[in-house]
């Protein structure tokens, strides 16, 4: 990560500093630092560009994983388990982790993406799997119940809402809002439960996850044909409260309002969790400072000395029975020509696509849509005060274009609260994906904390005075979006057959950016070389 | 310059000055009884000072023989701000000034004084524009009725709605006011009119911030939150230490919360840590959670059977305080610096996390579940941590806040020690100082009964210990939420029910 520190004077306070302002004990120079962080950008436009030499020497392994995401961390421990060893994983970044990377200072360690997962339920063995591996889930209770590790389950208080000038607990509008719309409210919440136990026709669940594990029911698939608000208006969901909720909810899972995201993704999120725990309700949550970076960081120390960072993977063609992966190493300055009998290309499908050739750039792998994210982690002296309910995990606040903010310490078990690290979201979907892009990757870091703090404003007065530091980072595709079509007309299941040696795991295969989907595609990725692998060596 | 406006103006001045004038006594008189205690005495040598200083103010006017106005002008402003900032300086200064009541009577001197010199200049000024009999008639009108506004409205609206810090700065941006207006009218429009007007303006700035500031002023001064006088005030990184004193009574606070007063420690104390403590008499090591105070040490250390004591307390300045202030130390019988006793400043959920040690009893004594950090302390996460520095057949203690006052929190802590695999037995004591107070006693086998107290306690004895043990009806279990850091119930139930009575411990 590279971090250009700047400092930030807040013109306001610096000018009542000159004004004598200190000599009536104002404080004076309230000034904090930070930077852009992020992925080398330089690397990434000379793989888009194709700038990279070619490859002047070799190395041999049986398998590669390219990509070190959750999909590719996952992949490289199913391999393990399967007893092939000889892997290697090779990311673009200096360590692996993709969209659950995390960063730490002296005051706590903190998330750049992804930061939580739900409760899994009996549809993802996998999940469940791995959280017994990790220690998540401790035992099971007399009934077969998972009981989870308390200090991983998000504490409470888990949620707020900052609306009509103070904090609200939970993040479904409660104040100032109508008897018409508390019970519109419910009426929807009603209908979620109901469809969170409905099967297709088929005898699967109505919306499971994974999502290749819902009912194919066609009655269930056309919801895939229209966009989730206008289900909602043509189920007469139509209270103002109730919308915006529905509306955040899809831009906080799929970084795209319900006006673009289909009906069927819409109502997944609702619909489709059924988390169990012996010691707290099926609707929970696990989640650590640093967010899901502590489960790519225990995959990682699973992963040994076999990742290599700054290694971008710029062309993946076959070669003699086995396939042949070019690589710049950042570090080496040099490109190496990886030959293995079988590859996991755990990286987006556009990015998958330049590495395979130039018609698969051009085709439907390169066609997903993709929302940009900014993230920025704001490093505090003290947790800043606001009207009404008390700080929460999450605080989203109503009137703000950003999805609020995360608190890094709330897991922390310290009896007095001291300075924090808040990591704040937003999704970039006022315009475009593509103009959001060119527009944040000409922005400014001032420009910015600007914004970021004047969104703030409102909810916690005097914020500004608290702040240390400031780190932004822009996700340019930071999760594929389930735009109409994209989850059930077909395209998915065909971009994820192998090609050849060549195997596809990433969360976007799965429709959805989701821990579980990167998991689930992951392991099967794996499983599918083993077979391939076992395969040839019977023949 | 004898028209109607000018003499009104200059009249409703008096009106004005008079008011302040009975404002600042009268705040001077509440903040001393506040302080100081004692309220008639307090009040009587206040008004006692205040109207001698009055006096010492006009006979002093005599010496002026000329400048009525500009001295007035000045008079004027100089009572704004000493007075006004009064209240602000006297909470401020109070844990701090060596002698608080020669601060206290210097200032109530000096604004006597000032106050007592307005009201014959004022007369001086407008000799020429009345008549003797109408200017006697009407200023002394003014001045009474002044005064009787005055002491309308402090005990009616400024003490409940403003509070004396604010009201104080109130009235000396009315004082200043006043100033400035008779600037206007009686000034020259020279440099020196110019340059007073300046000077008002700054100081009606400093007043409106002073007054904008209360709030934190007060915050910042314990005293507005106590009823006795503070002798020790410090922050540390944690919390808020401050002691009071008070007719031999020792109290702690933290961040404002009574942890004990010396009067009745001991009848917690010793709650705490006999009837539980009293039936191991083969113990050796007891770890102590908070109690950085060392009284809950004290007591243990009267069993002789006791080898050695743990005490792990958060903040450093606790510990380092009670082992070094005279009053504190006479108080925990010297416990913290005991041979026998290792003093530890870490938080306890990571201390535990650590520990390696086995201990025959823990006794935890953390302040009441107020908020979601400290509820923490009271989870089904932390007492399985607890229960892995527990030696088999151990048991543990936990100050569990009121039975009485929050029912639910202390039925609440015993279901979350239940349901962390203890078995427990809840017991009660009156403390007077604090109330009906709760502990649960918990261990992973039943305990035996038998009761071994030590020599020299004040107040349990058999009897009382058993008694300790039945709850009547208005105390007794109600079903409740086991605590765990997912839900918080604890802290939950702690808010409801505590926020239905005014006092808190
Ligand atoms: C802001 C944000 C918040 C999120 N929050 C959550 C959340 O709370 N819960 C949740 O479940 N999900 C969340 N997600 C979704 C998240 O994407 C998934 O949970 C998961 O981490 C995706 O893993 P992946 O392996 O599929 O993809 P990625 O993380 O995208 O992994 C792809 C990897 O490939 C590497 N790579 C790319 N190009 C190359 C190349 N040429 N050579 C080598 N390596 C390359 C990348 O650097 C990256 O490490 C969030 C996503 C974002 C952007």
């Amino acid at each position: 990560m590279n971090t250009r520190r700047r400092t930030f004077l807040k013109a306001g306070i610096a000018a009542a500093a000159g004004l004598g302002g200190s000599a009536f004990g104002v404080r004076a120079g309230g000034s904090f630092t930070g930077g852009m962080v992020g992925v080398d950008s330089a690397l990434g436009h000379r793989f888009r560009d194709g700038g990279f030499p070619e490859p002047t020497s070799s190395e041999a392994t049986e398998i590669l994983v390219v990509g070190g995401g959750i999909s590719g961390l996952a992949a490289a421990r199913e391999l393990d388990r399967l007893g092939l060893r000889d892997w290697k994983l090779l990311e673009l970044e200096p360590e692996a982790g993709g969209n659950a990377a995390s960063g730490r200072n002296a005051v706590s360690e903190f998330p750049w993406g992804a930061h939580y997962v739900p409760l899994p339920g009996h549809d993802t063995p996998e999940v469940t799997g791995l959280f017994e591996e990790l220690g998540i889930i401790v035992r099971r209770d007399a009934r077969g119940l998972p009981v989870y590790r308390e200090e991983f389950l998000c504490h409470d208080p888990q949620e707020r809402l900052f609306v009509d000038g103070r904090w609200q607990e939970g993040l479904v509008p409660q104040f100032g809002i109508g008897a018409a719309e508390r019970s519109a409210i419910a009426a929807f919440l009603a209908r979620m439960e109901e469809l969170r136990g409905a099967r297709g026709n088929d005898g699967k669940p109505a919306f499971a996850v994974p999502v290749d594990r819902s009912s194919r029911d066609p009655a269930l698939l056309a919801l895939d044909r229209e966009t989730f608000a206008a289900w909602l208006t043509r189920e007469g969901f139509t209270s103002t409260a109730l919308r915006w909720y529905a509306d955040y909810c899809c831009r906080d899972d799929f970084g795209a309002g319900m006006d673009r995201v289909s009906a069927w993704a819409g109502l997944h999120y609702f619909a489709s969790r059924r988390g169990e725990a012996a010691n707290a309700p099926g609707h929970s949550v696990v989640t650590w400072p640093s967010g899901n970076g502590w489960l790519a960081g225990r995959l990682r120390e699973g992963a040994g000395g076999r990742c290599s960072g700054r290694a971008a993977v710029f062309r993946v063609v076959p070669a003699d029975g086995g396939v042949e992966a070019w690589v710049w190493h950042a570090d080496r300055g040099a490109s190496v020509r990886h030959r293995a009998k079988a590859v996991v290309l755990a990286v987006p499908q556009f990015v998958a696509a330049r590495m395979i050739g130039p018609e698969e750039a051009a085709g439907p792998r390169a066609g997903g849509v993709y929302a940009p994210w900014m993230v920025a982690n704001l490093t505090l002296r003290s947790m800043p005060l606001g009207r009404g309910a008390p700080p929460a995990w999450d605080n989203v606040m109503r009137d703000s274009r950003s999805l609020g903010y995360v608190v890094a310490t709330h897991q922390s078990l310290h009896p007095v609260p001291r300075a924090t690290v808040l990591t704040y979201y937003q999704p970039l979907d006022e315009i475009p994906p593509a103009e959001a892009r060119r527009a944040a990757a000409e922005r400014g870091w001032e420009s910015w904390c600007a914004q970021i703090l004047a969104d703030l404003r409102p909810a916690h007065p005097g914020i500004a005075d608290l702040v240390e530091r400031i780190d932004v980072r822009v996700w340019g595709h930071g999760m594929a979006c389930p735009v109409p079509g994209w989850i059930w007309d077909g395209r998915r299941e065909r971009l994820a057959r192998p090609h050849g040696r060549v195997h596809f795991a990433h969360s976007d295969l799965g429709g959805m950016s989701l821990f579980e989907e990167a998991l689930v595609q992951g392991t099967r990725a794996a499983r599918d070389v083993a077979a391939q692998l076992a395969g040839k060596a019977g023949a | 310059m004898t028209d109607r406006p000018t003499r009104l103006l200059l009249l409703s001045s008096v009106f004005v000055i008079a008011t302040c004038g009975l404002v600042y006594e009268l705040v001077a008189g509440t903040l001393a009884s506040y302080l100081l205690g004692d309220s008639v005495m307090q009040f009587s040598t206040v008004i006692g000072v205040y109207l001698s200083a009055m006096g010492v103010g006009s006979w002093l006017s005599g010496f002026v023989v000329r400048g009525e106005a500009r001295l007035f002008v000045r008079v004027q402003f100089l009572v704004g701000v000493v007075g006004g900032c009064s209240a602000a300086l006297l909470f401020l200064l109070f844990a701090h000034a060596a002698s608080f009541r020669v601060l206290l009577y210097g200032l109530i001197l000096l604004v006597g004084i000032l106050v007592g010199l307005e009201i014959p200049l004022l007369l001086r000024i407008l000799k020429d524009r009345l008549e003797f009999k109408d200017l006697v008639a009407r200023v002394f009108t003014f001045d009474y009725i002044g005064a009787l506004l005055a002491s309308l409205l402090f005990p009616l609206v400024l003490v409940p709605h403003l509070g004396l810090v604010r009201s104080s700065f109130l009235f000396g941006i009315l004082n200043v006011a006043v100033g400035l207006l008779t600037l206007r009218v009686l000034g020259d429009g020279g440099r020196w009119s110019a340059s007073m007007r300046g000077v008002g303006i700054l100081l009606l700035a400093l007043l409106g911030a002073g007054f904008a500031a209360s709030g934190k002023i007060m915050a910042w001064s314990e005293q507005s939150t106590f009823s006795d006088p503070v002798i020790f005030a410090r922050s540390s990184p944690y919390q808020r230490i401050v002691l009071t004193r008070a007719a031999g009574d020792l109290r702690l606070h933290l961040n404002g919360n009574l942890q004990f007063s010396s009067r009745d420690e001991y009848r917690y104390h010793e709650a705490l840590v006999h009837p539980g403590l009293a039936r191991f008499p083969r113990a050796r090591d007891v770890l102590v959670l908070g109690g950085g105070d060392g009284l809950a040490v004290r007591e243990i250390l009267r069993h002789d059977n006791i080898r050695h004591v743990v005490l792990v307390d958060l903040d450093p300045e606790m510990t380092r305080l009670f082992r070094s202030q005279e009053l504190l130390v006479k108080l925990n019988a010297g416990s913290l610096d005991s041979p026998k006793v290792t003093v530890v400043n870490a938080d306890a959920f990571s201390w535990l996390a650590a520990a390696t040690n086995q201990f025959d009893f823990a006794v935890v004594d953390f302040p009441d579940p107020s908020n979601f950090s400290l509820g923490k302390l009271y989870t089904t996460a932390f007492y399985e941590r607890l229960g892995r520095v527990l030696a088999p057949g151990a048991a543990c203690v936990i100050q569990s806040t009121s039975p009485m006052v929050a029912r639910r929190a202390f039925w609440c802590v015993d279901q979350t020690l239940r349901a962390s695999g203890f078995v427990t037995e809840p017991y009660h004591v009156y403390v007077p100082s604090f109330g009906e107070w709760g502990y649960v006693l918990a261990s992973r086998e039943p305990i035996p009964d038998h009761l071994r107290l030590p020599p020299g306690l004040r107040f349990l004895d058999a009897d009382t210990c058993a008694s300790m043990f039945r709850f009547p009806p208005d105390m007794d279990r109600v079903p409740t939420e086991p605590n765990r850091l997912n839900n918080q119930s604890l802290v939950r139930y702690f808010e409801e029910e505590w926020s239905k009575v005014t006092t808190t411990p």
